[in-house]
């Protein structure tokens, strides 16, 4: 029978831990986690991602539901443990749970240090700690525009990051003269506050908080000189302190948290603690790299797998604030007996220091430019000695500039295996070497899937590479590429020169000639093959629906039941009230559950049945909008000088007619257009793939924008006088970008990718220009509505019905079946 | 075991999938390229996708939801994946009749 392994906590250490024993042990234990907050376990790293609008909630999730599900763990959400009985080994819950376990791991982690300021309990006072905490200050900055940030820590700056990005103005008050004074020296300091005031953050240092003011919500905050300042929101960010109140009352011996011992064993038997909650010879940690070493640890041990315990870590320190470089690890501080070496280049806004004692490193802090912190961190971890060429460490053998002593390479060879390569995920440098010499990966991309290392932040990828050239041999690596998918080891740029080289017009002849290792493809290269063959070949290739992803070939969007939806064509958003009108009639006669605009100015008919899509498009006689295709999707437009007082131009008439210009066009991914009639840009034209702004007497062309995942501000492609040149400049655009770009691959990644000047310089001539909107003119001329084809053709047609029996062939069973 | 005709070789496109429906059963069935036709459940066992809409590549099947891998002779989620969906034995017989064997107690579902 399987043990009861009950875990308190669902955070990063905790749920880092379970991952870790699920990979040594899968069978042992029937696990439960108890977790007090209504999500799975996410990224709290990332929260100021989040704030900062970089990433969105669903972003930072670790582990979602379906991993609890496939790993049979029972994950109590919204509870807390609320009593623990060591003797008859039960945990009980608010909600009344008692669980039974053989194992009981505390994963509780913090909680945040609130300052017992007279007024903090009232409204608009708050921690940063968790996603409510985040969703509190997103709200806030909705109304409210006076923000303080109390702490002056990692914490509190990036708090204050976040409220700034939210339009908040933001006041950071320390206690202290220098910010992150745990994690900086000086010198560093000052460049670091410099640095954020540059960015609109106003900081009050050496003030100490006396009261928070206000009736019901926060009004300010005084300070206990007596000077005020006025606030509608105040975050507290001065620390935070081990959760070991449950573990204290059930028992177990707490100092300032739960103590352990280096098998991260707490004072009672078969009850553990991992993470921020556990205190381990006299430390806490609050960084993520230490949790992860000890969830590996306390993994191994209660796999029944030898470990050497867990004996400590280096801390290190990297500030993820945007556009500022900060890195510190281990002792940087001036003490008796150290020597520091120093660079400081205030033009360039870089500090370096490293600190060593009896010719070992053992410290360092590095701001503007961390490129050599995971070289550093590592020797600091490794011990070895620099006695007499201390400055080759960060000179070079020459004792000034040059190349550094000490490669990468070197790094790794000395790097012992249970050493932690990458922090985030807690991957070891013997993983990636198993990973490499043992499961056959091969490349950056394949160790990233095979152990998660370099997912998180990236910050070690160099050091991963490192790891892979030195274990591969360099030559080994450098012969292994990236093929557009596992099929084949060819790149996109082999593949599409074989196809026009060879002159190869369908998928089979591609994978056959190209020795493709699956005989008939994944579902990765069919489509990319079929998109790239009818870019080279319009006229020969011989379009493949076996070949093109679901909505393509049922020329409408799958949704997750199953049904479809359709969207006709509106040219440039402009619609008739007999168009509405015949809309109209098809929803109702279809019973279609929701009619929607989309963000691009369409109508979206939503819940539709297979087998109803083709009376559908006959019944809506309009042209298919194309709202499922890697193709030209929709030309956004504003009203323009048609009933607009602003309007410059005719934005509806050049909208319209790019779109009636550019329909059904295959393209690498979709493609989104706008155009706006001036420049106060009603038709959001500097986030499309391609925008026109006009202005009097002119057009501005705008490309490689994205309001997607990413969001990308368009850069200035040209500015062109009439409307023939909108249309010559946007054909060009559009086929360079067919041309050159990857399958799947926008036109914000292709245009970065590639460089904008890359672009820019492709459609700069005329002839050129000319060449290109040759191509696609002739890819236009061959493209059909599909819509029209698929009602037309009796055979496409009747694709979309089931099948049904027509017969049985055993008669007794069929006599069976009519005699029910 | 109920033997159903389903219907003729040539209502079936090549590396495309067909919806078969009877009673509460629905069926997504495949031609593959070497002329044998597939059946299995047209449910896929992570996020019940319709498996009739994926792409066919040799004896696989790719969700059309979330790409997972099934292999058509088995039903086997390939990894790095994992689950299952039901098969069923399909005949073409001389004259390109597709005929699907049902077993016991799925007809009992048609009312």
């Amino acid at each position: 029978m399987k043990k009861k392994l009950v875990m308190i906590g669902n955070g990063m250490a905790g749920v880092s831990f379970v991952e870790q024993l699920l990979k040594l042990n899968p069978n042992r234990y029937e696990i439960v986690i108890i977790g007090s907050e209504p999500h799975p376990n996410y990224n709290r790293i990332m929260l100021s991602s989040v704030l900062a609008g970089d990433a969105s909630m669903k972003d930072i999730i670790l582990n979602d539901w379906n991993w609890y599900r496939d790993n049979g763990i029972q994950l109590l959400t919204g509870q807390e443990a609320v009593s623990v009985d060591a003797e008859e080994r039960t945990v009980t819950t608010n909600a009344g749970v008692t669980l039974a376990y053989d194992e009981l791991v505390f994963a509780t982690g913090s909680v945040p240090f609130m300052l017992p300021l007279p007024g903090a309990d009232k409204e608009g006072v708050i921690a940063f700690r968790d996603i409510k905490d985040c969703e509190t200050m997103m709200e806030t900055s909705k109304n409210y525009r006076k923000a303080i940030v109390i702490g002056g820590g990692l914490l509190g700056l990036e708090a204050a990051r976040g409220l700034i990005n939210l339009n908040m103005e933001v006041a950071v008050v320390h206690i202290n003269k220098n910010l992150m004074n745990l994690q900086l020296d000086e010198t560093a300091s000052r460049m670091l506050k410099a640095e954020l005031e540059s960015q609109g953050m106003r900081f009050l240092m050496e003030h100490k908080s006396a009261r928070i003011t206000g009736k019901e919500r926060v009004t300010g905050l005084t300070f206990e000189d007596g000077t005020h300042e006025a606030a509608d929101l105040i975050v507290m960010a001065v620390g935070i302190r081990p959760n070991a109140r449950l573990a204290k009352e059930s028992g177990l011996e707490v100092n300032r948290g739960i103590v352990v011992d280096d098998h991260l064993q707490a004072s009672i038997p078969n009850i553990h603690a991992v993470g921020e909650c556990a205190e381990h010879r006299g430390l806490t940690y609050g960084l993520v790299a230490p949790l992860y070493e000890q969830g590996a640890v306390l993994a191994k041990k209660l796999a029944g797998v030898d470990s050497g315990g867990y004996h400590g870590t280096v801390l290190s320190t990297k500030l993820k604030v945007s556009g500022v470089n900060v890195f510190s690890a281990g002792r940087y501080t001036d003490e008796p007996g150290t020597k520091a070496l120093r660079v400081q280049d205030d033009l360039d806004g870089v500090y370096k220091k490293v600190v060593f004692e009896n010719g070992k490193i053992i410290g360092t802090v590095l701001f503007g430019d961390t490129s050599d912190s995971s070289r550093l961190f590592s020797l600091i971890r490794s011990g070895q000695d620099f006695t007499g060429k201390e400055k080759e460490v960060l000179f070079g053998p020459s004792g000034g500039g040059g190349s550094k002593t000490l490669s990468m390479e070197d790094l790794v060879t000395a790097m012992s295996g249970d050493e932690i390569v990458c922090g985030c995920n807690g991957v070891t440098k013997d993983t990636l070497v198993e990973a490499i010499t043992e499961k056959g990966c091969v490349s950056l991309g394949e160790l990233k899937a095979c152990t998660k290392a370099s997912a998180g932040c990236g910050g070690c990828k160099p050091l991963v590479e490192a790891i892979l050239t030195t274990t591969l041999g360099a030559d080994q690596v450098t012969k292994v590429k990236e093929g557009i998918c596992g099929c084949t080891t060819m790149s996109r740029d082999e593949v599409v020169n074989a196809i026009q080289q060879m002159r190869l017009t369908t998928t089979k002849e591609v994978m056959h000639v190209l020795e493709w290792h699956n005989p008939e493809g994944c579902s990765k290269c069919r489509p990319a093959l079929n998109y790239y063959l009818g870019m080279a070949f319009p006229e020969e290739h011989g379009d493949e629906p076996e070949s093109r992803f679901v909505n393509e070939r049922n020329h409408a969007n799958i949704q997750k039941d199953g049904t479809f939806s359709v969207v006709p064509r509106i040219y440039g958003g402009v619609t008739t009230p007999e168009d509405l009108k015949r809309i109209a009639i098809v929803a109702e006669k279809y019973q279609v559950p929701l009619v929607k605009f989309t963000g691009g100015q369409r109508i979206d008919l939503l819940g539709v049945k297979k087998e109803d899509l083709p009376g559908m498009w006959k019944d809506l006689d309009m042209p298919s909008g194309y709202a499922y295709g890697k193709s030209l999707r929709t030309v956004k437009t504003c009203v323009g000088n048609t009933f607009c007082r602003f309007g410059t131009q005719d934005a509806i008439k050049m909208g319209i007619d790019l779109e009636k210009k550019f329909e059904r066009l295959d393209t690498p991914h979709k493609v989104k257009l706008a155009v706006s009639g001036c420049p106060r840009n009603c038709a959001e034209a500097t986030i499309k793939d391609l925008g026109v702004v006009a202005i009097d007497g002119g057009w501005e062309l705008y490309m490689a924008g994205n309001g997607g995942t990413r969001v990308r501000a368009a850069d200035l492609l040209v500015k062109v006088k009439t409307e023939e040149e909108v249309l010559e400049w946007t054909g060009a655009y559009l086929q360079y970008y067919r041309e050159t770009a990857n399958y799947l691959e926008r036109t914000s990644e292709w245009a970065v990718r590639v460089g904008l000047d890359t672009v820019k310089k492709a459609l700069e001539k005329k002839e050129d220009r000319d060449a290109l909107n040759a191509r696609i003119d002739k890819t236009l001329d061959l493209m059909q509505d599909p819509w029209k084809q698929i009602i037309e053709n009796d055979d496409l047609r009747v694709a979309f019905d089931a099948l049904t029996a027509k017969g049985a062939v055993n008669p007794e069973a069929a006599a069976a079946n009519e005699s029910k | 075991m109920n033997e159903v005709i389903v219907g003729h070789i040539s209502e079936f496109p090549e590396r495309s999938g067909r919806v078969f429906r009877m009673g509460t059963l629905e069926l997504a069935m495949f031609k593959l390229s070497d002329g044998t036709v597939k059946a299995i459940d047209n449910l896929c066992p992570h996020k019940q996708g319709k498996l009739s809409e994926g792409i066919v590549c040799d004896h696989h099947v790719f969700c059309p939801l979330h790409d997972r891998k099934i292999n058509l002779h088995d039903g086997l989620v390939q990894a790095p994946d994992d689950g299952c969906v039901e098969t069923y034995r399909v005949e073409v017989d001389g004259g390109g009749i597709v005929i699907l064997f049902l077993k016991d107690g799925l007809g009992t579902k048609v009312s």
